[in-house]
């Protein structure tokens, strides 16, 4: 008793002073790119003269840390930092990078890799290092055949930025466009695909005949898109991976506006007939054709939602072409665009957050987001004549084409493809090797 | 030998002489110890309210004249105020959805994925759930009553500087605010401006400012300070723009333990769990980039005193605002 009596006494007595912690709100950042450094990919003297021999590439390290480079680099939300100023050689900065020169050259991060030649195939090993905790973060490995080494690029590219930004890349992607040659009276218009950052374009059809709204199954490798059958609009299949090809379904009217359900197994399309035009819905496994909207006005461009519980389209039911949304057995429908002009083309986002959509207003044509209740309508861009926005499979980037005017002699006229991100400030052209219309962006390959 | 002997105890003799003459006790006189004065320090807000004189007495002439028209003002608002119609919204939004996506680590197609290396970060106490927000400090008014400390031992200041232009300007403030501005709270001011003007010249030659002094007191951080810290911070903070919005992984905490010059000694993540939940990789890239701020922060802007107060010290990163929320 005494004892616990003296121990009080003691501590009552004891000077002290107890401060609680300080707490501080940071509730602002920079949007400055992240600064980092892409290391070229080591290789070793036997690997680069093999791969001299079969891919005619000088040094495929290199080559490979340049398509992760340019990638980073048109996200907008990265920096790459110049080869140049690397301190420390490839091979070293692979096996413990020396920070402090990486940091003194500002990179708050760094690849680094090796590539190598295992049994005939390209194998690359990447790591991804934080500079200013001076610890790795990442470390994976591919084996691939060496003909895939830009895939490689991309995949890495996607592991680093979701490593860094904490969402899904966009780099392993491909793109499916119209490709246009000639006059712009006599355009020859066939589908082309190519990857995301313009590498690799291949057509697809022979431009025979006109096609129009590729549109990609989120899925799998098919394509839906709009051609001339006997002189009629007509929606058709294709498998990319065989080229087979059939028309969908066998309608007295035409159809156009195709695009796949999230799940893949439905085709969604306008329908026209006896100047009306409705959505329709087609199963592809059993070919049942459901009727969506029953009204006497042009209902068209028809997009699902990720979820598939809704379906966004643009209709002139009120006077003017505005855009709705409705259950996806078509009850429910309300108007969600109430701004000044006309809106067209919605397409739902991969994320589910937004719908973005083409809007013509006093002669101009612009590329904008709204929520999917209507809310928070925001214009990316503004041009002469701009329209088909489509997303990238997280969602952050549009592609759409936009044509030039064409001068008194009818002269100067292009269509090109370009992107933008959500922010509006990193719009960017998209280099294809012709002129170009029309795009659609494929889900990840890399699923 | 004799000799030899009678000039060593001279010598001696003289050496003793030479010492004890030479001691400080006996050479110099005593140090004038200066008097024990008790220095009240008294807390001054940043934004002073006691007028200067000579123009005081037209400031405060100007000030009755503004305070007699808006009393006047507020007579007849008072006796009128204007009625107030509520406009009814019509309409209602949906709620919003928030899309959780699933996010993969397995790379398929004809790639063979190997995982490498998988460094976990190192385990750290956990931290309380709820967040604790800052108390926004308010310094309006001013404050001189209180008695703050007492300095026991003060050198004597070179004697009684200036005394004639010191007491003037007592003078001025003071027969200012006894006819005009008579405050009872300011009355230990009033009392002995000269103990004010003596501790202030202590906390200067100490570097601490009044309103530093006043947080060492309370703990916390001044809003001077406060924001000193913010503004280095939102520089170094990249905000991973790519970052998808989801309310319940926007806010990053993380205490650090400073050393006095600012440089991070430790860093802890307080939800450091949520780091490595399966699920939860969004938040983990943000609590990514609120670590690399921190560092390419360091050493931070902290206040040149109390370094008892943010020895240690908790950051919210909240990228609500920035991310769209």
């Amino acid at each position: 008793m005494i004892k616990n009596y003296l121990i009080f006494i003691i501590l009552i007595t004891l000077p002290f002073k107890v401060f609680a912690i300080i707490e501080v709100d940071i509730t602002r950042g920079n949007l400055d790119p992240l600064p980092l450094a892409v290391s070229p990919l080591s290789i070793d003297d036997k690997s680069k003269k093999e791969f001299q021999k079969i891919l005619k590439k000088e040094n495929i390290g290199s080559e490979i840390s340049i398509i992760v480079e340019n990638n980073l680099k048109t996200s907008g939300l990265f920096d790459p930092l110049s080869k140049d100023a690397f301190l420390q050689a490839p091979d070293i900065a692979n096996l413990k990078p020396r920070f402090e020169d990486w940091n003194l050259i500002k990179a708050q991060a760094l690849i680094t890799g090796k590539v190598s030649l295992v049994d005939k195939k390209l194998r690359v090993e990447f790591r991804l290092w934080d500079v200013l905790a001076a610890k790795e973060m990442m470390a994976l490995a591919f084996t691939t055949v060496p003909n895939n080494w830009r895939r490689v690029g991309h995949i890495i590219s996607d592991k680093v930025y979701e490593r860094l930004t904490g969402e899904k890349g966009y780099f392993d992607t491909r793109i499916i466009y119209v490709a246009e040659e000639g006059p712009k009276t006599q355009r020859i218009k066939k589908l082309a695909i190519m990857d995301q950052d313009g590498f690799n374009n291949k057509f697809l059809t022979l431009g025979n005949e006109l096609v129009l709204t590729p549109r990609f199954n989120p899925t799998s490798q098919m394509v839906t898109y709009l051609s001339y059958f006997r002189n009629l609009p007509r929606v058709y299949l294709l498998d990319i991976e065989t080229g087979t090809q059939e028309v969908v379904g066998d309608f007295p009217g035409m159809t156009f506006a195709p695009r796949f359900s999230p799940d893949g197994k439905k085709i969604i399309m306008s329908f026209a007939k006896d100047g009306r035009s409705d959505i329709y819905t087609m199963d592809l496994e059993n070919r049942i054709v459901e009727k969506i909207t029953n009204h006497p006005s042009i209902d068209t461009s028809p997009s699902y939602s990720p979820d598939g519980k809704y379906i966004a389209f643009n209709s002139d039911r009120s006077g003017y072409q505005q855009i709705y949304v409705m259950n996806s057995d078509g009850s429910d429908v309300k108007r969600i665009s109430f701004g000044n002009g006309l809106y067209g083309t919605p397409v739902w986002s991969p994320r589910g957050d937004l719908i973005a959509f083409t809007k013509l207003h006093k002669g101009k044509f612009y590329i904008g987001v709204m929520r999917t209740d209507g809310s928070g309508e925001r214009l990316l861009t503004e041009n002469y004549y701009q329209e088909a926005p489509s997303w990238s499979p997280n969602g952050r980037v549009l592609i759409f084409y936009r044509e030039t005017k064409t001068n008194a002699k009818g002269e100067g006229f292009s269509a090109k493809l370009w992107s933008i991100d959500l922010t509006g400030y990193n719009e960017r052209l998209v280099s294809t090797s012709t002129d170009a219309s029309d795009p659609s962006w494929s889900s990840l390959l890399s699923n | 030998m004799n000799r030899s002997l009678i000039i060593s105890s001279v010598l001696h003799g003289a050496l003793i002489m030479i010492t004890a003459m030479s001691l400080p006790f006996l050479a110099k006189k005593p140090l004038d110890i200066p008097p024990i004065v008790s220095v009240e320090l008294i807390q001054i807000a940043e934004k002073t309210n006691i007028p200067f004189a000579p123009k005081a007495k037209k400031i405060i002439e100007k000030k009755k004249k503004k305070k007699l028209k808006e009393k006047e003002k507020k007579l007849v608002s008072e006796q009128a105020p204007p009625k107030k119609e509520k406009k009814l919204i019509s309409g209602e939004a949906p709620p919003k959805k928030v899309k959780k996506t699933q996010s993969k680590t397995v790379v398929s197609f004809d790639q063979k994925k190997e995982k490498i290396k998988n460094q976990n970060p190192e385990a750290v106490p956990l931290p309380d759930k709820k967040v604790k927000k800052i108390e926004t400090k308010k310094e309006t008014k001013q404050n001189p009553v209180k008695t703050v400390k007492k300095i026991e031992t003060i050198k004597k200041k070179k004697a009684n500087q200036s005394p004639k232009k010191a007491d003037n300007k007592v003078k001025q403030v003071s027969e200012f605010e006894k006819k005009d501005l008579f405050d009872p709270s300011n009355i230990a001011a009033l009392i002995d401006k000269s103990k004010v003007d003596d501790a202030e010249k202590i906390k200067k030659d100490d570097k601490i400012t009044q309103s530093q002094d006043k947080s060492v007191l309370t703990g916390k951080l001044t809003i001077n300070e406060e924001q000193a810290l913010q503004a280095q911070i939102f520089t170094c903070w990249s905000i991973p723009l790519g970052l998808p919005f989801n309310p319940d992984d926007m806010l990053v905490r993380i205490k650090l333990s400073l050393k006095p010059d600012g440089a991070i000694e430790d860093m802890e993540m307080l939800d450091h769990i949520k780091m490595n939940t399966p699920g939860k990789e969004r938040f983990r890239t943000l609590a990514d980039s609120v670590r690399r701020a921190i560092q390419l922060c360091n050493p931070l802007n902290v206040p040149t005193t109390g370094y008892e107060r943010w020895k240690k010290i908790i950051f919210n990163f909240n990228a609500t605002d920035m991310l769209g929320g």
